[in-house]
C-alpha cells in the first residue's frame, strides 16, 4: 500500500483504479467519491467512477500520460478523514414474502437470525447508496453489520427480476434490470433505478439512502406497475 | 434509407458508445470490434457509425445512390448478382439489393454519407442490456446521410493470428503462481457461449480460483478483463459489460488483440500472453492514427467482372470463410 492508505493500480492500458481497502469499509468508500470528484478535471481523463472501496479513472493516452495522471491522483488521494455525504432518503416498498424471497431461508441461516429478524433488520438499516454500477443507475446499499458478511454463491442464479433485492458481504443490491447473478435475492421492489423516459434517467445518486418498507404480496403486484414501484423520497 | 429486407440475430447500430456514464452504472458499450470502424473511417474518408452483423446476416436493399463499405470479420456478400470483395468500399444505387452471409464474429457495414439514427445519451449505439436503442430486424429501415457513389477501394485482408496479449490488472495477483502459470499455459477454445456482454473460454481440467474470491468486495470492471466466474470458468468482456462486479479478473486483454477473440470463429484456439505494461503503451494507437494506418494501404477497386472472381478469392486469403456459410 502507498501511504496513507491507498494503492494506484493499472486496470487496461488506458485506465487505473485507486484502491482505498480491500474490504468494504465506509471511510474508504467516502474517499473513493470524494477522489472521482476531483480526478473528473484532471485534462486528459475521460472517465471517472467511484465505487465500494476504490475510484476507477480512464484516460485519454493521446492527450495525456500515465505517469501525469498516477501523479495528480497521488496529490489528491492523500486526503484524510472526510464528511458523509447524506443524500436525500427514499421509502421503498418491499416485499420480503413467497415468491419474491426465494432465498431468504437461506440468507437468515447464514447471518445466523431468524427470517423475521432478516426483515426487520434490513426495514430498519438506512441503507447509503455507496456506489452505482453493474448496470445503469443500480446501487450497492450497505453497510450492514458484521453478521451480514455472507460470501456470494459459487454458482449463479439464472435470473433475478428488475427491482429484486439481494444480499451478499454486508451489502444490498436492488437490481436495475434482469440478471444472473451470485448475490441471494430477499425480497421484490417495483422500483426503477433506471429509466430513460423519466425526467432524471438515473434515479440515485451516491450518498441516497434507501428505507425499504415491508409490503404484502398482493401490495406490491399492484406496485410493480407504477414506474418507482411506490418509492418516494421524503427528505 | 438502408431497407432490411431480411436480418438475421445480432444485428444493430454500433458506433464508438458512450463514454463517461460509467459512474452512473452504464457501460461504454459501442462496436464489438472498434477497429472495424476505423477501417470504414479510412475506406470512407469519414468516420461513422455502422450496422453490426454480430454472428447474423442480412439482406439490405438501398433507395439512393452512395457509397457502403464493408469491414471487420469477413463475409460473404453479394450486390444483386455480384460477388462483392470484403474489407472494401463499394459504389452502390438506388434499388440495389446487398446480400451479407451469416457467419462467426462481428461484421460491419457502414455507409459514406453516415448511418444516421436518433442518438441516445450521445451515442447511436444500441446498448441491449441497458435498454438504449434496439436491435435491428426484418423490415426496419436506417436513415443515412447523402454520399456519392464513389469508386471502390479496399484493404488489404486482416492478419488475425498469434497468441493474445495480456496486461496484469488489480486482481492478478489473487490468483497464485501456480493459477497464472497454468492459465498462461492453457490452450483454450473459443465457446459458442458469446454476445455483446462477454466470451466464454473452454478447456480441459480444473477451473482458475483466486482467493477469498466470494467474499471480496466488488471493484470495476473494463472492456477485455478476463473474469473467473465462481466456477473458475473464464469469459473475455466485451462492449456490454457490467461496470462493477466481484468475480475476480486474471488480466485485461489489449485493445488490439481484442479482434482476435471477436472475430474466433466457434472453438477456434486461443491463447493468451502476459506482456508488461509499458510494452502495451507502446503498442496502443489512437483510433485517429489506426485510421491513418489503414488509410496508407486504401488501394482503388477495379469493378471489372472479368475480375472479381480473382478479388474475391483475394479478399478471403486470410478471412474465417470456409464457403459453406449458411446465408442467414
Amino acid at each position: 500500500m502507498d501511504k496513507p492508505g491507498f494503492e494506484i493500480l493499472p486496470q487496461g492500458v488506458d485506465g487505473m483504479i485507486v484502491r482505498f481497502a480491500q474490504e468494504l469499509d465506509e471511510a474508504a468508500n467516502r474517499r473513493a467519491l470524494s477522489l472521482a470528484h476531483d480526478a473528473r478535471q484532471f485534462a486528459g481523463v475521460i472517465e471517472v467512477a467511484p465505487g465500494l472501496a476504490s475510484t476507477f479513472v480512464r484516460f485519454d493516452p493521446a492527450t495525456t500520460t500515465r505517469a501525469a495522471v498516477v501523479e495528480a491522483l497521488h496529490r489528491v488521494a492523500q486526503q484524510g478523514e472526510l464528511p458523509v455525504v447524506n443524500g436525500r432518503i427514499w421509502h421503498v416498498p418491499c416485499c420480503f414474502a413467497e415468491p419474491y424471497a426465494p432465498q431468504i431461508s437461506e440468507v437468515a441461516s447464514l447471518a445466523g437470525i431468524t427470517v423475521a429478524q432478516v426483515v426487520a433488520e434490513i426495514a430498519e438499516a438506512d441503507l447509503r447508496v455507496l456506489a452505482i454500477g453493474f448496470q445503469p443507475g443500480q446501487p450497492y446499499l450497505g453497510v450492514l453489520p458484521q453478521h451480514w458478511n455472507i460470501p456470494r454463491q459459487s454458482g449463479l442464479t439464472p435470473m433475478v427480476p428488475a427491482g429484486a433485492l439481494t444480499v451478499a458481504i454486508r451489502q444490498c443490491v436492488l437490481f436495475a434490470g434482469p440478471s444472473p447473478t451470485g448475490w441471494r435475492m430477499i425480497g421484490r421492489t417495483g422500483f426503477r433505478c433506471f429509466d430513460l423516459g423519466a425526467a432524471q434517467p438515473f434515479a440515485l445518486l451516491p450518498g441516497d439512502r434507501l428505507r425499504m418498507v415491508p409490503v404484502g404480496t398482493a401490495e406490491i403486484d399492484g406496485l410493480l406497475g407504477d414506474p418507482m414501484g411506490g418509492a418516494r423520497v421524503i427528505a | 434509407m438502408i431497407k432490411l429486407v431480411a436480418a438475421g440475430p445480432g444485428i444493430s447500430v454500433q458506433d464508438a458508445g458512450r463514454p463517461g456514464y460509467m459512474a452512473q452504472g452504464l457501460s461504454r458499450g459501442g462496436a464489438m470490434d472498434p477497429s472495424a470502424l476505423a477501417e470504414a473511417a479510412a475506406l470512407l474518408g469519414v468516420w461513422g457509425a455502422a450496422i453490426e452483423m454480430l454472428g447474423g446476416g442480412m439482406t439490405i436493399e438501398l433507395t439512393q445512390d452512395g457509397q457502403i463499405a464493408l469491414t471487420g470479420g469477413v463475409r460473404r456478400a453479394v450486390l444483386n448478382d455480384q460477388p462483392l470483395g470484403w474489407l472494401a468500399a463499394h459504389p452502390v444505387r438506388a434499388g440495389d439489393r446487398v446480400v451479407i452471409a451469416a457467419g462467426d464474429g462481428a461484421a460491419y457495414l457502414s455507409h459514406r454519407g453516415g448511418i444516421l439514427t436518433e442518438p441516445v445519451l450521445g451515442s447511436r449505439s444500441c446498448h441491449g442490456t441497458a435498454g438504449l436503442g434496439q436491435p435491428l430486424s426484418q423490415g426496419m429501415t436506417v436513415p443515412h446521410g447523402p454520399a456519392s457513389p464513389s469508386a471502390a477501394v479496399g484493404l488489404p485482408p486482416r492478419h488475425l493470428s498469434g497468441v493474445v496479449r495480456v496486461v496484469a490488472g488489480p486482481q492478478t495477483d489473487d490468483f497464485d503462481q501456480e493459477t497464472r502459470d497454468r492459465f498462461f499455459g492453457t490452450t483454450f477454445r473459443r465457446s459458442a457461449k458469446g454476445n455483446r456482454q462477454g466470451v466464454q473460454l473452454e478447456h480441459a481440467g480444473a477451473g482458475f480460483e483466486a482467493a477469498g474470491q466470494l467474499t471480496r468486495v466488488s471493484d470495476f470492471i473494463t472492456v477485455g478483463d478476463i473474469q473467473l466466474t465462481g466456477a473458475g470458468i473464464p469469459y473475455v468482456l466485451m462492449a456490454e459489460c457490467q461496470t462493477i462486479g466481484g468475480y475476480p479478473r486474471i488480466g485485461t486483454v489489449i485493445e488490439q488483440d481484442l479482434p482476435l477473440i471477436v472475430q474466433a470463429p466457434v472453438s477456434a484456439e486461443l491463447r493468451f500472453q502476459m506482456i508488461a505494461l509499458q510494452e502495451a503503451e507502446a503498442l496502443w494507437q489512437s483510433p485517429a492514427a489506426l485510421c491513418r494506418a489503414y488509410g496508407r494501404q486504401v488501394q482503388p477497386l477495379l469493378r471489372d467482372p472479368a475480375q472479381m472472381t480473382d478479388l474475391l478469392s483475394y479478399q478471403l486469403v486470410s478471412g474465417f470463410i470456409t464457403g459453406d456459410e449458411e446465408w442467414l
